[in-house]
């Protein structure tokens, strides 16, 4: 069984599809990257995945279980429990301190840790950033706090919708290169990008226009040769 | 669970502590309402004991008048005896005889020259108040028609009338005249009181006894007492119905006013207080209602992070109550300073400090704030996160 199941996911705004009759598989462990233009519905189905909203047709099975059909306390328990968010905005509260925010996440999932907190912001080079608010961290570094945070509950899978988006090149390799790290830790990701580089270094590319998936590449790194099944 | 405990106020104090000058706003809410509070609440509680004060100021509430001729300090004595040792203020015997001075008749009130500074504490006496031993005090109308003043010395003479005993053996030759009585006495003070007291001399009974020969009689007795109403009326009950000699008597005209007052005043600190406090919670909610819509974000980045709604709203709602406790300390301190000085300005007595209304503030800051931020934390929770974390 796959980890995360699409079948034919529609989500359907007055006359638009923001996503139209989408069916896809990520298995457990997969890198997937997920492009197309602006518009196309990357963040209505990774909402949708995230179990923040819900498709107007189709199933999504996430570990056998149709998120579909649960109620809406029932989504934030699996989100909480199994989902590691990470947005373009980066998102950290602001009067709280980049330790405090990767707490904030343990708060909500179980018992705020500080000690396994530090340990996070460890694993993303933020040791000695860890009392910093927010304001007084880059660009770079807030979304390096995000990681920790998304990463901190070991969750099934990692979402992140455009997360180097608003990140200059040194500070994206930075994120890209714990990306790494944390497939090779057997985490499930699912990135959003506009950055073919980024898209590269996943497993698996899928492309949607118009809100349907129009093209899947799979990139595989240890033969260098691209895949394509159109 | 204590971690969790210890992770929630970490949050809500850092939401206060870092975010000042938004929660600045909402203490000086909070902190004002309490502060008027909780000096209502204590100039409410200390009108009866200020404006009793004040009202004696204005005289005797009870007066002591013979049931027959005339009373004697043994009937004075027993009727204070009715009357709670702490409730009364004050008592004077009065004697009224008519004197003479430089040969014009005056009225003179013999009385106890200590009791009535008790019982007419508003008498304005201009140089000192006179002792016994051939001192006297005289009203500010005497004063100026015998163009007298304090220091002079006069002869204070009284007749003998034909009817008393004394005359009778004074007189007991047809022919014989009635001899004078004199008296040399000096003047400490000048009496203004702007009313009839002004048309008197005042000295001790010592001294009018030694003027006239004999122990005088009373003709009446001022009494002050710190209590009113129903309790005012069975002293005056009491006295009456257990001692022969004296009828009491209610001055009617300023006890009755005061109860009315003291009520009305009550009341109007009590609606103001409402008032207050209805005003307070608006602008707490007004302030909590901004506080939750600038930070939609946030609730939503929460809720991404797996928050319930019951625990964002126990979060604001911590919020709230801790800046209530704030405010309630705050205002419990200022309030006590805006009580003392608004006792100072009007009543011109400080009040005591009740230690009790500190909590009480502190509680009803807390209270109101919570009901305050009911409406804006419950749509908190209305928040969709992936509208709010859709971004600009
Ligand atoms: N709440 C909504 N109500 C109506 N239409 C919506 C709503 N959310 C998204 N849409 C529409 O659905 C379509 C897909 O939006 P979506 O945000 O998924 O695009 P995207 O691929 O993430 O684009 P971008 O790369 O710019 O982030 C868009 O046309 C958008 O206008
Ligand atoms: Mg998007």
């Amino acid at each position: 069984m796959s980890l995360l199941e699409l079948k034919n996911v529609s989500k359907i705004y007055g006359d638009l599809h923001a996503l139209d009759d989408v069916s896809m598989k990520v298995e457990k462990g997969e890198w997937v990257a997920i492009m197309g233009p602006s518009g196309s519905g990357k963040s209505t189905m990774m909402n949708i995945i995230g179990c923040m909203d819900k498709p107007s047709l189709g199933e999504v099975l996430l570990d056998g279980v149709d998120i579909a059909r649960e109620s809406g306390k029932n989504l934030t328990t699996i989100r909480r429990d199994k989902i590691g968010l990470i947005f373009q905005q980066f998102h950290l509260v602001g009067y709280l301190t980049a330790v405090e925010n990767v707490m904030l996440a343990q708060y909500y999932h179980s018992i705020p840790d500080e000690k396994e907190a530090m340990e996070a912001l460890e694993r993303v080079g933020l040791a000695d950033r860890a009392r910093h608010l927010p304001s007084q961290l880059s660009g770079g570094e807030q979304q390096r706090v995000c990681v920790a945070r998304a990463l901190i509950n070991h969750p099934e899978i990692v979402l992140a919708d455009e997360p180097t988006g608003n990140l200059d090149e040194a500070n994206e390799s930075i994120v890209v290169e714990l990306f790494h790290k944390l497939h090779d830790e057997g985490t499930t990701l699912i990135v959003v990008t506009h950055d073919p580089e980024v898209a590269e270094v996943a497993q698996r590319t899928l492309v949607l226009r118009d809100g349907r998936l129009v093209k899947e590449t799979v990139n595989d790194h240890f033969t260098g040769v691209i895949h394509y099944n159109d | 669970m204590n971690k969790k405990r210890k992770m929630y106020f970490r949050m809500i104090t850092a939401s206060l502590m870092r975010r000042r000058s938004r929660m600045l706003i909402a203490l000086l809410a909070i902190a004002i309402g309490a502060t008027i509070l909780s000096g209502l609440v204590t100039i409410y509680y200390d009108v009866p004991r200020q404006m009793g004060a004040e009202f004696r100021n204005y005289g005797a509430n009870m007066i002591l008048v013979a049931s027959e001729e005339s009373f004697t300090l043994e009937d004075v004595d027993q009727s204070m005896s009715y009357i709670k040792q702490n409730e009364l203020v004050g008592v004077t015997p009065y004697h009224y005889e008519t004197v003479r001075i430089h040969e014009l008749p005056v009225l003179a009130a013999a009385m106890d020259l200590e009791q009535v500074q008790k019982t007419s504490p508003y008498w304005n006496v201009d140089g000192d108040w006179a002792a016994s031993d051939g001192e006297l005090m005289i009203g500010k109308t005497i004063a100026s028609d015998m163009q007298l003043g304090v220091g002079d010395s006069i002869t204070v003479t009284w007749t003998p009338s034909a009817g008393d005993a004394e005359a009778e053996t004074t007189a007991q030759n047809e022919d014989e005249l009635i001899l004078d009585n004199e008296m040399e006495m000096t003047i400490t003070g000048i009496v203004e009181t702007g009313g009839s007291e002004e048309d008197y001399v005042y000295m001790s009974l010592a001294d009018m006894e030694t003027l006239t020969g004999t122990v005088p009689d009373l003709d009446i007795a001022e009494v002050s007492v710190s209590a009113s109403g129903a309790d005012l009326e069975n002293y005056k009950n009491a006295i009456t119905d257990n001692v022969d000699a004296v009828n009491a008597r209610l001055v009617k005209r300023v006890t009755a006013s005061e109860t009315t007052v003291l009520s009305k005043l009550q009341a109007l600190v009590l609606l103001v207080t409402i008032i207050v406090l209805a005003l307070t919670m608006i602008t707490v909610a007004t302030t909590m209602t901004a506080v939750v819509t600038e930070r939609r974000k946030e609730i939503g980045l929460r809720k991404a992070l797996g928050a319930s709604d019951q625990s964002i709203r126990m979060e604001f709602l911590g919020e709230g109550l801790l800046l209530g406790g704030l405010g309630g300390i705050l205002g419990s301190i200022l309030g006590f300073a805006f009580a003392q000085a608004v006792s100072i300005n009007v009543f011109s007595s400080s009040i005591s400090f009740r230690p009790l209304l500190v909590p009480i503030t502190i509680i009803v800051s807390v209270v109101v704030t919570g009901a305050a931020c009911m409406i804006p934390v419950r749509s908190a929770t209305d928040v969709d996160p992936a509208l709010v974390l859709k971004g600009e």
